[in-house]
């Protein structure tokens, strides 16, 4: 009699050695170079924003009226700014500020836009349309001068900078993750789970919202990029992070154009650290999208 | 047959770099094709059977794919020795392929009627006029009405029978010697499939063209070839002419296709006799012949050596080292199992 | 060992006893539409209807088995997504076990889901790549509160894989690490975690290998008899719905067309579109072919956005008359368990 356990399917081994993390980094580190150097700029900038209080050279609020305006040495690697504080440790703990505030908007800009697209693919019909139409309407205003009306309302403190940076990061993420989620939403499996009578929330979150990680990183590293140089202009146009916090968009903006001739470092190194954050984090997301393409539409 | 063959394939062999390791999708074989008859290469995923089309079509796709040895012999010309220009001239005109999806291989955004002139226009050097009643004409002979207006229109306006009717329309315009049709059905519905397929018969015969059928589709090849080889793991298992195959199979590979699929016109057996096992891991393939670890006829011969394909009566091959014993054993197999299911 | 398994099976088995008898009807479908709406905009109203289910009706006596064939557009996947409320009918009853699933609130058709279950068509794409496959076998068991401690979940899944055919290891591999059989005995397996009794069979081997095919469908029958399972057999292969089904229904243009049992819809099949279907299927036997008497159906499957008037099969029917266009014949019954929409018969 033929029992059901013709063991018929037992011949396939498994895979000798499952592809881990460290494969993974491998691999990417040796076939994009550019994205590895990004990404390694990353992690230094990490290292030096946890490690601050141990590498930087000075307190940075420690004002010094006799080294004002100090030009590069030995004393200050790279100088001092107009109330003699040492530039090198602004940089240093500015760090800390960008990514505070840079990672914590783009986390959760990302994360709540990437559920709002599954729920709305997933919901589709009205739902989704009611959804669409105010996405497009908040997207309609540049990311800068939605932040900047935000904060003007709501205040300037460090949480309402966040939210004012993740709030239009929100529309722009949804919609890049509903179109991957509408294509995950015809799948049989997402069928399978509503077959099965499970809830909504759990389609969205355990069926849905995993399978869309590929554009999610990378509305994620992009938005890093931005909300560096979002924190940096909203705080050089005087309504982001405030004096006398160490923050690289603060320092231009007592910089850059009183002291632009007699004291240019003050300008330059922070812009230099703007610029270099923000280059790491394109490099290192163009990178990750190119490796990801192929399972952008999560194959 | 006295004729020497049209289409001559030796030793083939083709194989791919993956992340696996090397995948020998073809692996030595050898086949040929007479003047207007129709072949088969049957086989089921990864056997090797589309690959061994594309090979001679010169389409493999490098880097990762490369042919690494054989020659293929088309008109006493070795097609693996032409030059990329040369293949070109060949291609199309003296050999046509049609493939499995007409969805996408037909160009969307170019009319029906340039596809079909284009190649006409190339091949034989026909004005924009002569290539135009050339196509009215071939779409005439798929069963396309209308032809004239339905020239200019694309691609998305024709629904799937009549996109593959186009694709041997455009194989056919240029009168090839022979057409490599690569599942040409499989994607079709059951009744457009019969339809498409006796076009395909009556065309050939036509036109004198010498038909090489891919499939996996036993129904099929029973009913469109003239000689069908049976492939496994990039091998020939077995060769014949299709009533010789079906009638007096004599490998276990092809016994066990042909045990395990359900028949319309048989009363209803209680179970279908499945091949156990999987699909082999083709970077990986054991020693000796590819289907021991599935086969219920293995002797231990069958797992240190790879069976060579040799006679087992005229021109009826196997490459099977109990090829001779086969069909009694299958036979007492077959009353065995009967017994059991009907005794118990 | 097998002991053991044995004696898991008969447990599995007697757990899984319902409520309706052997024999009784499980299923019953009564006039079924689902008409999508194409087109249009926020405010008007759709520019056109697809007819993907047009008043099809039948029943499923609990233990059998029946299959519904057709070729594409027919309806036969949008039917089966109807009975699994996968949509929403248009109009029309789906009576399972005795209750209209249209009428049953969303916590009673949380409960009914469990009874009914489906297998799907592609291995490639029924499993959530992200998670392994023991994962996927006890959450329907976590979420129904069906087997409660994670322990006793555990070795059910280990129970349920080896019914299936696979190895207990499997369960923690992922949907990428599996063959496409084994990835549609996982997707069985899951199928029967919720202890249905019934299962929507969605060309369930359809994209397998020939060879895979038959491991499946031999399984798929094996389970039936070990569990009482009812099928609704989808698919477009007729040989292979002939092996398996008890009786076969027909469909054509969101339309039924036939349905009466296996033998004599293949014996003597009374609808022109079963005839044509019939012969245009090969058979694997080349003597036999050479000597068939075949007729090849011209003519394309129209768009279910413009059915043809009256009888959708006119356009193509050898045997259609001018009444075929006036009006659209009922699937009536014409000998005994045997009904065809044609009023030639």
């Amino acid at each position: 009699m033929t029992t059901t356990t013709d063991i018929t399917s037992l011949d396939t081994p498994a895979p000798e050695r499952r592809r881990g993390w460290r494969d993974v980094v491998l691999d990417f580190c040796r076939r994009r170079p550019l994205g590895a150097i990004g990404a390694a700029v990353v992690v230094l900038m990490i290292l030096v924003a946890v490690l601050a209080t141990l590498i930087a050279p000075y307190d940075p609020l420690a004002i010094d009226f006799a080294a004002m305006l100090a030009a590069p040495s030995t004393e200050h690697w790279l100088g001092t700014d107009a109330y003699g504080r040492d530039v090198l440790s602004r940089i240093i703990y500015g760090s800390q500020t960008a990514l505070i505030v840079g990672f914590g908007a783009a986390f959760v800009g990302s994360t709540l836009g990437a559920v709002l697209g599954v729920a709305s693919a997933y919901f589709g019909g009205r739902i989704d349309l009611v959804v669409q139409r105010f996405m497009d309407i908040f997207i309609s205003f540049p990311l800068i001068i939605l932040a900047l009306a935000m904060v003007a309302i709501l205040g300037n403190t460090l949480p309402n900078l966040i939210m004012a940076m993740t709030v239009p990061m929100i529309p722009r993420c949804a919609l890049v993750i509903r179109s991957s989620a509408l294509s995950i939403r015809e799948m049989p499996y997402v069928d399978a789970a509503r077959a099965a009578g499970f809830s909504h929330a759990r389609i969205i979150l355990r069926h849905m919202l995993p399978n869309v990680m590929a554009p999610y990183l990378i509305m994620l590293t992009s938005f890093l990029g931005q909300a560096i140089l979002l924190e940096a202009s909203l705080s050089f146009l005087g309504l982001g992070v405030q004096e006398p916090i160490a923050a690289w968009g603060l320092m231009l903006r007592g910089a850059a154009v009183e002291f632009a001739e007699t004291a240019p470092w003050m300008a330059l190194f922070p812009g230099l650290a703007i610029s270099l954050a923000v280059f790491a984090f394109n490099l290192f997301g163009d990178s990750l999208r190119d490796a990801l393409d192929p399972k952008l539409r999560t194959g | 047959m006295s004729a020497p063959p049209l289409l001559e394939v030796h030793e083939l062999r083709t194989e791919f770099s993956t992340a696996g390791g090397v995948v020998r999708a073809v692996d030595g074989v050898s086949w040929d094709v007479h003047a207007g008859e129709t072949v088969a290469l049957v086989g089921e995923s990864g056997c090797g059977k589309s690959v061994s089309a594309l090979s001679i079509m010169g389409l493999i796709a490098q880097p990762a794919g490369r042919i690494t040895g054989g020659r293929i012999l088309f008109k006493d010309r070795d097609l693996l020795a032409l030059s990329e220009e040369e293949m070109r001239q060949v291609r199309g005109r003296e050999i046509a392929m049609v493939f499995q999806e007409p969805m996408t291989s037909l160009n969307p955004v170019l009319t029906v009627g340039r596809q079909i002139t284009e190649a006409c226009e190339i091949h034989l050097g026909h004005s924009e006029a002569q290539a135009r009643t050339r196509a009215i004409e071939v779409l005439g002979l798929v069963g396309i009405t209308d032809a004239a207006r339905r020239l200019r229109q694309y691609p998305h306006q024709f629904s799937g029978g009549m996109r593959q009717r186009l694709m041997i329309a455009i194989a056919l315009s240029c009168s090839p010697d022979l057409i490599l049709a690569d599942e040409p059905t499989t994607a079709l519905d059951v009744t457009i499939q019969a339809q498409i397929l006796d076009l395909m018969k009556d065309l050939s015969r036509q036109v004198g063209a010498a038909t090489l059928i891919i499939t996996h589709n036993l129904g099929v090849v029973a009913r469109y070839a003239d000689r069908v080889n049976v492939m496994y793991a990039g091998r020939i298992v077995e060769r014949g002419t299709a009533r010789e195959i079906y009638a007096n199979p004599r490998h276990p590979y092809t016994l066990g296709l042909l045990r395990s699929v359900p028949r319309l016109d048989e009363p209803k057996r209680e179970r279908l006799a499945p091949i156990q096992g999987q699909p082999p891991d083709l970077t990986r393939l054991p020693r000796g012949c590819a289907f021991a670890p599935r086969c219920a006829y293995a002797i231990d011969r069958c797992r240190q050596e790879a069976p060579p394909l040799q006679s087992v009566g005229g021109a009826h091959l196997s490459a099977c080292w109990v090829a001779d014993t086969l069909h009694v054993r299958a036979a007492g197999g077959e009353r065995e199992a009967h017994r059991e299911t009907v005794g118990g | 060992m097998s002991a053991q398994r044995g004696e898991n099976e008969r447990l599995i088995a007697k757990r899984w006893e319902g409520e309706v008898a052997e024999g009784d009807v499980l299923l019953e479908v009564r006039n079924l539409v689902k008409h999508f709406p194409v087109g249009g905009g926020l405010f008007g109203g759709p520019a056109a209807v697809v007819k993907a289910v047009d008043g099809v009706s039948f029943a499923i006596r609990r233990g059998e088995t029946l299959g519904l064939v057709g070729e594409s557009g027919c309806g036969k996947t949008t039917t089966g997504r109807c009975i699994l409320l996968l949509e929403r009918p248009t109009s029309g009853e789906v009576i399972f076990e005795g209750r209209d699933l249209m009428t049953l609130s969303p916590a009673e058709i949380r409960v009914v889901r469990r009874k009914i279950q489906v297998i799907f068509q592609d291995p490639y794409s029924s499993l959530n790549p992200r998670m392994t496959v023991g994962q996927m076998l006890d959450e329907p068991m976590a979420v129904h509160a069906i087997v409660p401690e994670r322990k006793a979940r555990h070795d059910r899944v280990r129970e349920l894989l080896a019914v299936v055919g696979l190895l207990p290891s499997m369960a923690g591999r992922y949907p990428h690490e599996l063959s496409g059989g084994q990835r549609q005995r996982v997707g069985i397996a899951r199928a029967l975690a919720t202890e249905p009794s019934l299962i929507i069979c969605d060309e369930p081997v359809s994209a397998l290998d020939v060879s895979i095919q038959a491991q499946i469908i031999t399984l798929l029958e094996t389970l039936q008899e070990q569990f009482g399972l009812t099928y609704l057999f989808v698919a477009h292969d007729l040989s292979v719905v002939r092996h398996i089904s008890d009786r076969v229904a027909v469909m054509y243009l969101g339309k039924m067309a036939e349905l009466t049992d296996r033998a004599t819809l293949y014996a003597e099949p009374l609808h022109p579109y079963t005839q044509a279907l019939l012969s245009a299927v090969p058979i694997p036997d080349p003597e036999v072919e050479a000597n068939r008497q075949r007729t090849v159906l011209g003519g394309e499957v129209p768009s279910a956005l413009r059915p043809p008037p009256g009888c959708v099969f006119h356009p193509r029917c050898p045997i259609a008359i001018d009444d075929c266009k006036a009006a659209v014949p009922e699937c009536r019954e014409v000998r005994p368990a045997h009904r065809v929409a044609c009023i030639r018969v």
